[in-house]
């Protein structure tokens, strides 16, 4: 067990929280309310970063540092659904449907493109 | 522009999602799973962290009076660093990628009912309590 490499998940790891946060700031506020686009900006843009880290065959901690810690929680499902919840609560459903189905199929399709640039490299 | 953000918020997210995703990090690491099995790892803390933020997001906007960094910490850092969103979406492809197609749509149709019956039930416990006059 390396002390230092878990300190480094810890630190990258409050690093990729932190950047979520912004990102999401930026893109809510540019976008204004109705769908939640901060989240899906967030986790598709990470969907494609770490096809691409997976796509690299990086050994075993660089994987971790990056792919785990950095873009795992750089992006986050809670919140996802979270969201999808409220909407429901507010009886926008179409809405709320629209979320699951956009950020997943954004997400794969985001994944996929990651993974065949990283290969690519 | 950046929006507004003090110092206090952006270091109470940092410290959740420090402690989140070294727990989602320590789970990966210790059960490792072949990309054709089910990802127990992912799944447990995707499923724990929609639990979590339920229940702090309803108790915090609903029940407690305002705090500035409660939420951050809790809610941003803990809970959106445990929880990932990519890690899954990989998981899918790793599937799809090996032709089991019946445990890519499982597992995704499986991870979004629980997480959204995992908020629904933190959402309702927390008021089922009334608020105190």
């Amino acid at each position: 067990m390396n002390v230092l490499l878990w300190v480094g998940v810890m630190l990258i790891g409050g690093a990729g929280s932190v950047a979520r946060f912004l990102a999401d700031g930026v893109v809510a506020a540019a976008a204004g309310r109705g769908f939640p686009v901060g989240t899906l900006a967030v986790n598709v843009s990470g969907a494609v970063i770490l096809g691409l880290i997976t796509g690299l065959a990086l050994g075993h901690d660089q994987a971790l540092l990056a792919g785990t810690a950095a873009v795992g929680s750089y992006t986050t499902f809670s919140t996802w659904m979270l969201e999808t919840q409220r909407l429901t609560e507010e009886r926008q459903h179409r809405t709320a449907a629209l979320n699951v189905a956009v950020s997943l199929a954004l997400g794969i399709a985001a994944a996929g493109l990651g993974h065949l640039l990283g290969a690519q490299l | 522009m950046l929006p507004q953000a003090d110092r206090r918020e952006i270091a109470a997210i940092f410290v959740g999602g420090a402690l989140g995703t070294l727990l989602r990090a320590a789970l990966a690491e210790a059960f490792p799973q072949p990309p054709t099995a089910w990802p127990w790892p992912t799944f447990a803390v995707n499923i724990g962290a929609a639990l979590l933020l339920g229940y702090f997001v309803t108790r915090l906007t609903e029940r407690l009076p305002l705090s500035s960094y409660r939420r951050p910490l809790l809610g941003t850092g803990l809970c959106g660093g445990l929880s990932t969103f990519s890690t899954m979406q990989v998981e899918i492809l790793k599937m799809l990628d090996a032709h089991a197609w019946g445990l890519a749509a499982g597992y995704a149709a499986a991870s979004i009912a629980a997480g959204y019956a995992a908020i629904q039930l933190a959402t309702a416990v927390v008021r089922r309590v009334r608020v105190r006059p």
